[in-house]
C-alpha cells in the first residue's frame, strides 16, 4: 500500500499549458500517473500532447471524475487555483508554487480547514508526492525512486528528499510513498499528518523524516512520535550551522531569536526515540541497517 | 526585509496609525533643521536594524539646537553591534503617561495570526514573557475573519490597558492589523505604544519585517529596498538572481536546492571547516547560472576552496558538468573546486569532467568525501 496517492489516483494539472506545467505534467504522465486533464482559463478545448484542457476545474472534474490536482501556476494565482480545486470537489491538492505571500497562504489554509475539511493540501512550495510504481504528482524524478516499500519518507526539502530516495534505492531499499511537505511557513500538510498515515499503512515498516530549521513542526512531530508511533523513525535536520534571522532559501527556514534551531529539533526527536543522524548519508545508512534487520 | 524605524513609521502612517511628527537627517545640520521644524524638545534616534540602541547611546533627548547638534554629532558614525549609524530619525519628544506593547505575527504552529498586547511596554517583550507571562494578552486571529473593533475593545480591556487609552488603542490595533495583513508584513511591532497625558495613543517606535514573497504587489517597497545595506557579496549575487547568504568561513558553497545547501554547510562544519556562504542555484541550473555562482564566490577573498554539491533530479548532472567547464572558460577561478555529483546522469557528468581534472578541479564520490577534501584544501 501507500499513502495519499496510488495507482487509482486520477489527476488534473492546473497550469498544464504553461512551460513548467507541461514539462512536469507530461513527466508525471510518462511515469504512469493517470493525468486525465489540464485546466487553464481561456484554453478550454485545446490539448497538451493529447491531454484535454478545460477552462475550469469543475468542468474537468465533471468530465473526468478526477480526485487530485497538481497546481503549477505563478504565485499571484495560486491561492485562487487551490480554492477552485477544493470547490470543484478535488480532495488532494498538490501545489508546487514557490513564492506565495505568507498572508495568502494563511488565508487559504484556514479557508480550506473551515469550508472544505475533507480536502488535503500538500505544499505550497513542495516537490510533491510519489508512491513509486503507482503515481507521481509533482517534480520528483521518478527514476530515483524504487517501488515495493517498506520505507515511507516525509521531508520539508526537495533535494534532500531526492538524496534520501537515491541512497535507499541504491541499496535496494524501496519506498511506499515519499511526501514533500514543502519549505513554506504555512504548509497544508505537516509531519504529523504524514507520520500518522505511515503508522496506519501496513506496508510501511519504517519512516525517514527530513526536517530543517524554522517553526516547531519537528518538535510537535517528536511529541506525536513519542505518544503514537510504533514504527522506527530515522531523522535528519538540516541547518545546524545556519545563522539566526536569515531565511535559508526556503521562506520557512529561519531561526527567529532562539526559536527553530536544528539543535532543539534534534534533541526533541532523540528524546522521542527517533534515530537522529548528522548528515543525509548517515541517515540513509541507518535506514538501510534498520530495514535489513526487520 | 527588515525596515528602519523611520521607514516603519512611514509605513504605519499609510495605514492611519498615529506616529510622532519627525523626519530623517543624515548630517548634524539636517538634524538641527528637522528639530527646529518639529519643535523642541526632540528625540534623536540612530537608524540601525538592530536592538539595544538606547543602551548603546543611540537615542538622545535634546531641548535646544545646541544639544541637538551635539547629540546628532555623537550618534552619527556610532558603531552599534557592528552597525554604523549613517542616518538619524528626529522627532518631537512625546510626553509619556504610560508605555504599552503591541505586535502581530504569524503563529506558525497554529497557522493563525497572533496578536500580543501588554500594559508593560518599553522593555524587551522577551523579558516580560519570561518574568511575568500573565502580563501579555495574546489573541489568536483567524486570517479569514480578521480583527474587528469589537474584538479589539475586549482585547485592550483584557490586557489591562488604562481605561482612558482603550478606545484609541483599539482603533490603533485594528489599523495595525490592517497594516500587517494588507501591508504583507511578517511582523509589525510597536514598543512602546504610548498613552500621552492628554489621552492620545500613538506609536513611539516601529519594527516592521516585510514578506519578500509579496514584493510583486508592493511597488512602494522599492524605496525601502534602495536603503538596504547589504553585504557587497549579497548585492552582487542578488543582481545575478542568485539565492546567496554571506558567511564568515573559507569554503565557498554551491548546491542545488535550499535543503541540500543548508546540509552542505553542516557537513563542512562537521569535518572541521566553515562555510563562506550559502548559495542555492535552484533546479535546472544551466552554464550561465553556474558561471554566475562561481563568479560571486570568486569575488570573496576569504574563499580558499569551493565545494560544488549537486544532486541531479530534474537538474541533469551532465548539464551541470558542462556548465562548470563553460564557467571555467569564462571566469578565472582562484580557489580549487571540489565537486560531488550524484543523481540523474551523474556518470555522464563525471565523464565530461574527467579530462579536465587536476589540482584545481576534482571530484569525490560522496558528500562527506568532498567536504573533507574541500576543507583540507581550505585549511592547507
Amino acid at each position: 500500500m501507500s499513502i495519499f496517492v496510488d495507482e487509482n489516483t486520477t489527476v488534473i494539472v492546473q497550469g498544464l499549458t504553461g512551460s513548467q506545467g507541461r514539462f512536469h505534467g507530461l513527466r508525471n504522465r510518462d511515469y504512469g500517473t493517470k493525468v486525465v486533464a489540464g485546466v487553464t482559463p481561456g484554453k478550454g478545448g485545446t490539448d497538451v500532447d493529447g491531454i484535454p484542457v478545460y477552462n475550469t476545474v469543475a468542468e474537468a472534474v465533471s468530465v473526468t471524475g478526477a480526485t487530485a490536482s497538481f497546481v503549477v501556476v505563478p504565485p499571484p494565482f495560486a491561492s485562487a487555483a487551490i480554492l477552485e480545486a477544493a470547490q470543484a470537489g478535488i480532495t488532494l491538492i498538490v501545489c508546487i508554487t514557490e513564492g506565495i505571500p505568507a498572508h495568502d497562504e494563511a488565508r487559504t489554509y484556514n479557508r480550506l480547514v473551515e469550508e472544505f475539511p475533507g480536502v488535503r493540501l500538500l505544499g505550497p512550495n513542495c516537490p510533491g508526492v510519489i508512491s513509486p510504481g503507482k503515481c507521481n504528482i509533482g517534480i520528483t524524478a521518478g527514476e530515483i525512486a524504487l517501488a515495493g516499500g517498506p520505507v515511507g519518507i516525509v521531508s520539508r526539502s526537495g533535494t534532500l528528499t531526492y538524496q534520501a530516495l537515491y541512497e535507499l534505492s541504491q541499496q535496494g531499499v524501496g519506498q511506499t510513498t515519499c511526501v514533500g511537505i514543502g519549505g513554506d511557513p504555512v504548509p497544508g500538510t505537516n509531519f504529523i499528518d504524514c507520520l500518522s498515515a505511515f503508522q496506519d499503512d501496513p506496508d510501511t515498516k519504517a519512516v525517514m523524516m527530513i526536517g530543517e530549521i524554522g517553526g516547531s513542526e519537528e518538535e510537535r512531530a517528536a511529541e506525536w512520535i513519542a505518544a503514537h508511533m510504533t514504527k522506527p523513525v530515522v531523522a535528519y535536520i538540516a541547518g545546524v550551522t545556519a545563522p539566526p534571522g536569515r531565511k535559508m532559501g526556503h521562506a520557512g527556514a529561519i531561526i527567529s531569536g532562539t526559536k527553530g534551531t536544528a539543535q532543539a529539533k534534534m534533541a526533541a526527536l532523540a528524546a522521542a526515540g527517533v534515530h537522529v543522524c548528522q548528515n543525509p548519508t548517515e541517515a540513509g545508512e541507518k535506514m538501510v541497517e534498520l530495514v535489513r534487520a526487520l | 526585509m527588515d525596515l528602519f524605524e523611520y521607514q516603519g513609521k512611514q509605513y504605519f502612517a499609510r495605514y492611519g496609525i498615529p506616529v510622532s511628527a519627525g523626519d530623517i537627517a543624515d548630517t548634524v545640520e539636517q538634524a538641527v533643521a528637522v528639530a527646529t521644524r518639529v519643535g523642541y524638545p526632540v528625540v534623536i534616534k540612530a537608524q540601525v536594524k538592530v536592538g539595544g540602541r538606547g543602551k548603546a547611546g543611540g537615542v538622545k533627548l535634546a531641548a535646544n539646537a545646541e544639544e541637538a547638534a551635539r547629540h546628532a554629532g555623537s550618534i552619527l558614525g556610532l558603531d552599534i553591534k557592528g552597525h554604523v549609524v549613517g542616518r538619524l530619525w528626529v522627532e518631537h519628544a512625546s510626553d509619556i503617561a504610560r508605555e504599552y506593547y503591541a505586535s502581530f505575527t504569524l503563529d506558525r504552529p497554529n497557522k493563525v495570526h497572533l496578536g500580543m498586547l501588554s500594559a508593560q511596554g518599553g522593555v524587551e517583550i522577551e523579558t516580560v514573557a519570561a518574568e511575568s507571562p500573565d502580563a501579555i494578552a495574546t489573541l489568536a486571529i483567524d486570517p479569514v475573519v480578521g480583527l474587528d473593533v469589537a474584538t479589539a475593545r475586549r482585547w485592550v480591556a483584557e490586557a489591562g490597558l488604562d481605561e482612558v487609552a482603550r478606545a484609541g488603542a483599539a482603533d490603533l490595533l485594528v489599523a495595525l492589523y490592517r497594516c500587517y495583513t494588507e501591508g504583507d508584513c511578517d511582523l509589525t511591532e510597536v514598543n512602546p505604544l504610548i498613552l500621552t497625558p492628554d489621552g492620545r495613543v500613538h506609536a513611539l517606535d516601529a519594527k516592521v519585517t516585510l514578506d519578500d514573497n509579496a514584493a510583486y504587489r508592493h511597488p512602494e517597497w522599492d524605496e525601502f529596498r534602495a536603503t538596504e545595506t547589504e553585504d557587497p557579496r549579497e548585492q552582487m549575487a542578488r543582481a545575478k538572481g542568485l539565492n546567496y547568504i554571506g558567511l564568515s568561513g573559507s569554503v565557498g558553497i554551491i548546491a542545488n536546492g535550499a535543503g541540500l545547501a543548508m546540509s552542505t554547510l553542516d557537513v563542512v562544519n562537521q569535518v572541521g571547516g566553515s562555510a563562506a556562504n550559502f548559495l542555492d542555484i535552484g533546479g535546472g541550473a544551466d552554464a550561465g547560472v553556474m558561471a554566475a555562482a562561481l563568479e560571486v564566490i570568486n569575488h570573496d577573498p576569504s574563499v580558499r576552496a569551493i565545494f560544488v554539491n549537486i544532486f541531479g533530479g530534474i537538474t541533469r548532472v551532465d548539464e551541470v558538468a558542462r556548465g562548470v567547464l563553460e564557467a571555467l572558460g569564462r571566469v578565472k577561478i582562484a580557489a580549487p573546486i571540489v565537486l560531488r555529483l550524484d543523481g540523474t546522469n551523474a556518470e555522464e557528468g563525471r565523464a565530461i569532467l574527467a579530462p579536465h581534472l587536476g589540482e584545481n578541479l576534482m571530484t569525490e564520490p560522496t558528500m562527506l568525501d568532498a567536504a573533507r577534501r574541500a576543507v583540507a584544501l581550505a585549511n592547507h
